[in-house]
Order: structure tokens, then C-alpha cells, then sequence
């Protein structure tokens, strides 16, 4: 359960990041947090695995509070939570298969992991967190001779190996075409129905979030302006949460080449 | 694709009547036309940066006392030298192939060593890395001030501490390669890409796995090529090192030259050009490969 009190960030400028955020996540939940650009989507995602530090407030991940651990123990909440990322932040230059291995460092003493060298047990379930995105056919090959979609979906079978209890998506589709959208969608979503992974995802296009989310959040101004089933997300609400209409811009479907549309409802 | 024929058409049509003399007579004749176009930068900074750099010469060559007169009448002796440095004293070949070997040996083990030193200093010099400024100021500092000892200052120095022989001669070495191989280390080290950091930052990583799994697979190749490149240096370098007493290749220089044969001293220069230019060659294709 991931725990929001009273949560605030300013930066160092003035500006307000998150202001007075109280939010509950529970167990096995896909949240998507939808706003504008700079309405504090991804600071308010970076903070529960504290890569941004909150001014005010507490984050609490299982009951056990983020902000206050250092050291080992925020490492060990961190390892709990996997991160998948706009630009897949995956080493260019090494193998697929090292790259989903990084995920398992978490769980070895640094020493161990200097050269490289995992147990067989760690390279096993690396290959299965590739099998369960469709992509263990490129476990050798480099990152970066993958497409965008694939990268992305390579960086998911990291979080897998890493054996996340959460995963915070931050924008994972943002730089991916529609239909490879569709795919590695399709993946965050089987994950977690079928491993109860509670996920939440920051999402642009507001069809997305209503298709694949069972919870939406809505940010304005750094503010929780919407916390509510997908049902209640109707068009009426989005424009309160976007201070306007819906615009087409914010529509994936409107996007896509043909008549097909998403139809990802699990 | 042009939506909007006409201005095509007409401007086409002016274009081909008017080409020659729009291009030639521009700015006298038609300077009402082009009153919003702006000046070209006037050309007097490129003069006086000129004018400056030919004054410098001229004043360090009448400082120094060189002059073309100079050159010419010495230019005999200098024919000279070269008729007696032909043709080589081939046989001399077998007298310094050890010596050869020990420079390429005090440049490989110079280049190890200052490469492993490297690692640890480059790191803490990186900004996007390092802690603070606390930390990477200060060692830079000292990273630049490794840098400014020559090579053959670094070699007369240990040999002084040291004593004759090849050992100074590689240490010298390793504190250039180490000089050399930090500064241009970091360098690319704050050229990487932050994505990968972040990413095992997330994964729970520690700062030791961070650099082992998000920096040094980046920085891999940079690092090795660089290594080849110091390594390419140090044989040149190990070459005149024996001048001061260091060891290699550089004593055969010195004797040679001290007892006037030419002769040999040719078949040497022309062994180490021909070993400079195999480890160059050798080098500058690994290093192909691995960018």
C-alpha cells in the first residue's frame, strides 16, 4: 500500500511542484494519474520512490516510511518498486539480457555484483520476465539495436526481475507509436491482473487512461483534482481536471491510422 | 505540394530573366531593394588578429635570434649530417632490439598502471558523479597539476630519486599516462547518458552497483580507446626518455649521437619509426572498432 500525507514540493525557484497531496493506493491497483504537462505528474510518481526529495510530508510504502529512510533501508523500499521510463533508460551498449539483470542488483551485496556475474537462479528469471513480454528471442542482442517498443518492453521484463511489489510508469508510452503503445499497454495491464503488481501509470491521452486504469487521479497545478473510478471519469470531469474541453490532442484513438481503436478493456 | 502556383510561376520567370544581374550588381544598383538585409560583419577583427600574430613571430624570432639568414647557412651542415646518417648501419639492428623492447615494455607497463590509477580519479572528477563541488574542484586541481610536469622533467626527476634505469622511466610514465587518461576519462564520463543512473537508482541499487551497471557499460569503449591512444604516446615518449637516463631505447640515441655515428643513429630513428607507426596503425584500428 503506497500512503500520501499531506505531501508537498517546492523548488528551490518558488514554484509549487505537489501541493498538500493525500492519496491511498491499495494492493493490486492500476492507477493512472492523468493533468497537463508541469501539473506535477511525474514529480508526484518520482517521489514515491524518492528519485525527487518532497519539502512537507510523509510517503509511506507498506508502512514504512520513504522519506525518512537512507542508506540500506531506502534501497530496500526502492527494490520493491520498479520504474519504467519515458525514454526506457536502458545501457545502450549492453545486452538485453544485462539490462533485465540489472534489475536483480537490489538483491546482492555490491561485491558480488562488481563483475557482473548473477546465480543461475537470477539469469532464469530474467528469461522469464522475458518470455512474459515476448521478447526472449533478443536476449542477446544490444539494446540499442531494439525498437522503441521493444526497449520499452525490455525495460518492463527488467522491473519483473526485479520482483517489484509497485511500478510507477512515468509517460511509458509517450515516445512510442500508437499500435506499439497499444502492445506494451497491453503488457503493463497483464501484469498486473495476472501477478497483482499494483501499478500506476502517468498517462497523456485520456482514452488510455479510461481503457486500461481502474482508478484515475487527476492533477492540476500540482493539486489531486479527481480521484475516482473510471466510470466517474467522464468527459465533464476531464475538462475540470484540463480547465477546458477535452481537446483531440488528448485522444490516442484520434491518432491511430484506421478505424481501430483500443480495445484493451480487461 | 505548392498549394499556390502563381508566386512560383511569376518568380520562376523573374528569377531565370533577372539571375545574372541580381547576383553581380547587388548592392550599388539595387540597394533599395535590399535596404532590410543586414551588413556583412566588418572584416577588421580577421586583419588586426593577423597583424597580431605576425608581430608575436617576428618579436620571438628576434627574442630567440632566429632568422632565415640563420637557416640557410647551416643548411650545409645539415646535409652533412644526413650524407652521414646514410646509409644505416643495418647491422647495428641486433645491438637494440632489446633496448626497443624494453621502451615498448616501460610504455605497456606505464600505460597499465597509470590507466588503473585513472579509474577512481576520473570518477570523482566527474560532476554529474561526484558528490559535490567539494570533492571535484580539488582533484581536478590536482589532476591539472600532474598535467603540467613534462613527461621528461616527470623522468629526469625519478631518476634522480630512483637512480639510472628503466624504473624511473615507467614511473614517469604511469604519472603522465594517469594525467592523460583521468582528464580525458572524466571528460566523457559527463557526457553520459543520466538515464541508466536513474533507472538503477530505482532498482535499489547502491552507488558501487550504480557505476558498475549504469556508467561503466557506457563508458567502456571511450575508456579502452583512450588507454590505446596513451599507450600509442608512451612509446614515442619511452623513446627519447633514455636521454635522461630512463631507461629504453633513448640511451642508444645519446650514445650514438656522442660518438658521432650517424650511421647508427639513423637505423635506430628508423626502427622506431617503423615500431611507432605498426603501434599506431595497430592502435588506431582497435580503436576503429570499438567506436
Amino acid at each position: 500500500m503506497i500512503e500520501l500525507r499531506n505531501v508537498s514540493k517546492t523548488y528551490p525557484n518558488g514554484t509549487k511542484g505537489l501541493d498538500q497531496i493525500n492519496l491511498k493506493i491499495e494492493p493490486g491497483e492500476f492507477v493512472a494519474i492523468v493533468g497537463l504537462s508541469g501539473a506535477g505528474k511525474s514529480t508526484l510518481l518520482r517521489s514515491m520512490n524518492r528519485l525527487h526529495d518532497i519539502s512537507e510530508g510523509d510517503i509511506r510504502i507498506d508502512g514504512k516510511s520513504i522519506t525518512q529512510a537512507s542508506g540500506k533501508p531506502l534501497r530496500m523500499i526502492r527494490r520493491d518498486i520498479g520504474m519504467i521510463f519515458q525514454s526506457f533508460n536502458l545501457v545502450k551498449r549492453s545486452s538485453v539480457l544485462r539490462n533485465v539483470l540489472a534489475g536483480r542488483v537490489g538483491y546482492h551485496s555490491t561485491l558480488r555484483t562488481l563483475f557482473g556475474r548473477f546465480p543461475e537462479a537470477d539469469v532464469e528469471l530474467a528469461f522469464q520476465a522475458l518470455e512474459r513480454v515476448n521478447i526472449v528471442e533478443k536476449a542477446y542482442a544490444r539494446a540499442d539495436q531494439l525498437s522503441g517498443g521493444q526497449q520499452q518492453r525490455v525495460a518492463i521484463a527488467r522491473v519483473l526481475a526485479q520482483e517489484a511489489k509497485i511500478i510507477l510508469a512515468d509517460e511509458p508510452v509517450a515516445s512510442l507509436d500508437p499500435l506499439t503503445t497499444k502492445q506494451v499497454m497491453d503488457d503493463l495491464k497483464r501484469i498486473n491482473v495476472e501477478l497483482g503488481i499494483t501499478t500506476i501509470v502517468n498517462l497523456h491521452f485520456i482514452d488510455l487512461a479510461r481503457s486500461y486504469a481502474t482508478r484515475i487521479i487527476g492533477l492540476r497545478a500540482g493539486q489531486v483534482v479527481f480521484d475516482g473510478p473510471v466510470s466517474e471519469a467522464t468527459d465533464e470531469r476531464f475538462a475540470e481536471i484540463y480547465g477546458r474541453a477535452i481537446d483531440q490532442e488528448e485522444l490516442l484513438a484520434t491518432r491511430l491510422p484506421g478505424p481501430q481503436v483500443l480495445e484493451a478493456k480487461a | 505540394m505548392n498549394t499556390n502556383p502563381r508566386p512560383n510561376a511569376k518568380s520562376n520567370a523573374q528569377a531565370n530573366a533577372n539571375k545574372s544581374a541580381n547576383l553581380s550588381v547587388n548592392p550599388p544598383g539595387q540597394a533599395g531593394l535590399n535596404r532590410d538585409r543586414p551588413q556583412a560583419p566588418g572584416k577588421l577583427k580577421h586583419y588586426l588578429t593577423a597583424v597580431i600574430i605576425l608581430l608575436l613571430l617576428w618579436g620571438s624570432s628576434v627574442d630567440t635570434e632566429a632568422s632565415l639568414g640563420k637557416l640557410i647557412q647551416g643548411s650545409p651542415n645539415m646535409l652533412d649530417l644526413l650524407r652521414e646518417m646514410f646509409p644505416p648501419k643495418w647491422s647495428y639492428f641486433d645491438n637494440i632490439v632489446p633496448a626497443m623492447l624494453e621502451t615498448i615494455r616501460m610504455a605497456l607497463i606505464g600505460t597499465t598502471f597509470g590507466a588503473i590509477f585513472a579509474v577512481p580519479v576520473a570518477l570523482l572528477c566527474a560532476s554529474n558523479l561526484s558528490r559535490s563541488a567539494w570533492i571535484y574542484q580539488p582533484v581536478r586541481f590536482l589532476l591539472n597539476l600532474v598535467r603540467t610536469i613534462p613527461d621528461l622533467l616527470l623522468a629526469a626527476i625519478f631518476v634522480a630519486i630512483f637512480g639510472l634505469g628503466p624504473l624511473p622511466g615507467m614511473m614517469a610514465l604511469t604519472v603522465f599516462s594517469f594525467g592523460l587518461i583521468a582528464k580525458l576519462t572524466y571528460e566523457a564520463l559527463e557526457t553520459i547518458d543520466r538515464g541508466p543512473l536513474e533507472a538503477m537508482t530505482s532498482v535499489g541499487a547502491s552507488s558501487v552497483q550504480r557505476i558498475v551497471f549504469g556508467v561503466v557499460p557506457q563508458i567502456q569503449a571511450h575508456f579502452i580507446s583512450y588507454v590505446l591512444y596513451t599507450f600509442e604516446i608512451n612509446v614515442r615518449a619511452a623513446a627519447v626518455l633514455g636521454l635522461v637516463g630512463a631507461g629504453g631505447i633513448g640511451h642508444y640515441y645519446e650514445v650514438t649521437l656522442g660518438f658521432l655515428e650517424y650511421d647508427k643513429t639513423c637505423m635506430i630513428i628508423l626502427f622506431t619509426l617503423a615500431v611507432v607507426l605498426l603501434i599506431d596503425y595497430v592502435s588506431t584500428k582497435l580503436r576503429e572498432k570499438l567506436l
